[in-house]
């Protein structure tokens, strides 16, 4: 039996580098060995990815995109174990950027981004505004009523775009431009069933084949350069006679066996929400989306979900018209917001890789940072009062701040711990 | 761990947060018990005697009802069901909706899932909390829903009963649309725990797997 499947393995290798790739990606690609708890969130974002994938599928062999909202219904009542694919998925949604906005902040921490590395990162960040989009547009396809007034809110950005700044259009071409533009983007007159159709097909197949090639290109770029690590230390600086670094270990089995629990430990708690809260007290399911999206009834408060809050936040946080109107410098600020993490690994001048051990500034302003983001992102989901306007700005300020000024220049103020040789730690 | 505590705890005020706003001080808990077959007959029944005539439920057939509250099938068609002669039916209202907008201004809102747009408490409050208001079309008006347009339905139901077993109907009513609103919870609620048992399980293994593995890792 074994010499069967080993011909068939030679066969197959003879013709296509199975084994050679299997040995470069799991057996023979050296992880280092201290990896933390901060390091399972690669993972489970391939396992959320997964998730959303399987049930997307089987989604799209119920929903209808005319029907739109008595269609979810239609599943979540009438067809056969639909009410857990759709809260798989719908939850699916929020735990994807719960991950990856804990993945990304690894990163930050431990300047994974830095030389070699800035591929991964910038693949990392092309996947994370696919997401976002994907987020958005699957958003929609309930059509609820915070689906209807959120797709009204983010699509009317696209009249907001200043284009009379341009010296050959005038402010009236700008406007017939803008107005253009948002009758292009809702596919009508109006958002309807035209939207909702050119939404599902950007949602379900569109942005998932962008999403899935940007993992393949993020995994390649990463096993090119070889995993960072809490240390930032570089292990293959550090290799035995065999070419091996000392400080690696194989990712199969060491990683996968590592990853095993840790997924597990997340599916419960996935488990937890889908089973007990799948609507998260109004976070994941919002009380609108209840009803059906109903150009009439303007829900009391237009939130987006969570994971926009920051960005909504830092959308709603101009208030001044100055050269452009308010609303185009929110637009500045929330694009600008994104923008700017490309370039962080340009950014970041810190001699040292890992905030382990950078100074107690470094230390200082990243949980600052942290704490700002939260707190963007607690304003953004909140109907806007003078007060909290007033923080989201100076949230906003800061959040620039953190990027322009400080981490191009806190090394000069602060005195770093010394990087040691090896990697400290072994589980 | 401990970092992942705080973090997690510092999130809980955020899920306060969401619960609330603009809650009416007449808002009291909701009665609700999905286990109580009687409340949930009960509620049922009530609905279609006092309140299909105008709201429909139009996501719940009265063949999932018949199954799920566990009443005979023939009987749910004798006695709920009114409006067609099929029980795989939806339970829609038998008003026209431009009818509805003529006589109350406004259509009367689908039922099936009140209680997740507005909240099992709030609909619970509304049905309690009608008083005589002489300046309204009807003579009521609501303390929880000011100026409603929906006329006191209940309000020779509510001079029969004494003040406690008036509350005792409005919470099965409002049991029943808790359960319309998301039929299969109680099952989702078994499952989950049935789930939660079966990873913790294989939790076991895994982990002692990963144990072996990384004896060697120094």
């Amino acid at each position: 039996m074994m010499g069967m499947v080993n011909r068939v393995v030679d066969w197959v290798d003879a013709r296509l580098p199975v084994v050679d790739a299997y040995k470069r990606h799991m057996s023979e690609y050296y992880a280092p060995k201290n990896f933390n708890f901060w390091y399972y969130f690669g993972v489970l974002s391939l396992v959320v990815l997964i998730n959303q994938l399987l049930t997307g599928i089987w989604l799209t062999m119920f929903y209808s995109p005319s029907e739109g909202f008595a269609s979810v219904e239609y599943i979540m009542r009438d067809v056969e174990w639909g009410w857990l694919i759709r809260y798989m998925h719908a939850v699916g949604a929020s735990a994807f950027f719960a991950v990856v906005y804990i993945h990304m902040f690894r990163g930050l921490m431990y300047g994974s981004y830095k030389p070699p590395r800035e591929l991964v990162w910038i693949f990392g960040m092309l996947i994370y505004l696919a997401l976002m989009a994907e987020g958005f547009l699957g958003y929609v396809l309930p059509w609820g009523n915070m689906s209807y007034w959120g797709a009204q809110v983010i699509i009317s950005l696209a009249g907001a775009i200043p284009f009379d700044l341009l010296p050959f259009i005038d402010a009236a071409e700008a406007k017939e431009i803008g107005e253009g533009l948002t009758t292009w983007v809702r596919g009508d007159y109006l958002l309807s069933t035209a939207t909702v159709n050119k939404f599902f097909a950007l949602h379900v197949v569109a942005i998932p084949i962008v999403l899935l090639a940007l993992v393949v290109l993020h995994i390649l770029a990463l096993h090119e350069v070889g995993s960072n690590n809490p240390d930032g230390v570089e292990i293959k600086q550090n290799k035995d006679e065999n070419g091996i670094p000392v400080d690696g270990i194989p990712f199969h089995p060491y990683y996968t066996v590592k990853d095993l629990p840790g997924v597990i430990v997340f599916l419960m708690i996935f488990a937890v929400v889908i089973f007990f809260f799948p609507d998260g007290g109004g976070y994941l399911l919002e009380k609108p989306n209840f009803e059906p999206a109903n150009p009439l009834k303007t829900p009391d408060h237009i939130a987006p979900v969570w994971y926009y809050g920051p960005y909504y936040a830092m959308l709603r946080a101009a208030t001044l018209d100055i050269i452009m109107p308010a609303k185009a410098w929110g637009l500045v600020a929330m694009g600008g917001a994104i923008v700017i993490l490309f370039v962080i690994p340009w950014l970041d001048r810190h001699p040292v890789r890992s905030i382990r051990y950078r100074g107690w500034l470094s230390k200082l302003f990243m949980t600052i940072f942290v704490l700002d983001f939260l707190m963007l992102g607690y304003f953004g989901t909140q109907p806007a009062t003078p007060a909290k306007t007033m923080m989201a700005q100076l949230g906003t300020i800061y959040y620039f701040s953190y990027f322009l000024l400080i981490m191009p220049f806190v090394h000069k103020f602060e005195k770093s711990k010394p990087v040691p040789e090896r990697v400290t730690g072994g589980h | 761990m401990k970092k992942l505590a705080v973090v997690l705890f510092s999130c809980l005020p955020l899920v306060a947060f969401a619960a609330g706003g603009g809650k009416s001080e007449y808002e009291v808990p909701a009665p609700v018990n999905l286990q109580d077959k009687v409340s949930l007959q009960n509620g049922a029944k009530l609905f279609v005697n006092y309140c299909m005539g105008c709201h429909g439920l139009q996501y719940q057939r009265y063949s999932r009802l018949a199954e799920d509250l566990e009443i005979p099938e023939e009987l749910v068609q004798e006695k709920l069901n009114f409006t067609t002669d099929k029980v795989g039916d939806q339970m829609r209202t038998a008003m026209a909706s431009e009818d509805a907008k003529a006589w109350f201004g406004n259509a009367p809102p689908d039922l099936t899932m009140v209680t997740r747009y507005r909240s099992e408490d709030w609909v619970y409050s509304y049905l309690i909390n009608f008083y005589e208001d002489e300046s309204r079309p009807f003579g009521y008006n609501n303390r929880v829903f000011e100026n409603v347009g929906m006329p006191h339905v209940m309000a020779s139901l509510q001079e029969e009963l004494s003040e406690d077993e008036f509350k005792q109907e409005m919470g099965d009513l409002t049991n029943f649309l808790a359960y319309t609103a998301e039929p299969v919870r109680p099952l989702r609620e078994r499952l989950g725990v049935y789930v939660l048992v079966f990873l913790g399980i294989l939790l076991v293994p895994a982990y002692l797997l990963k144990k072996e593995y990384w004896k060697d890792v120094h």
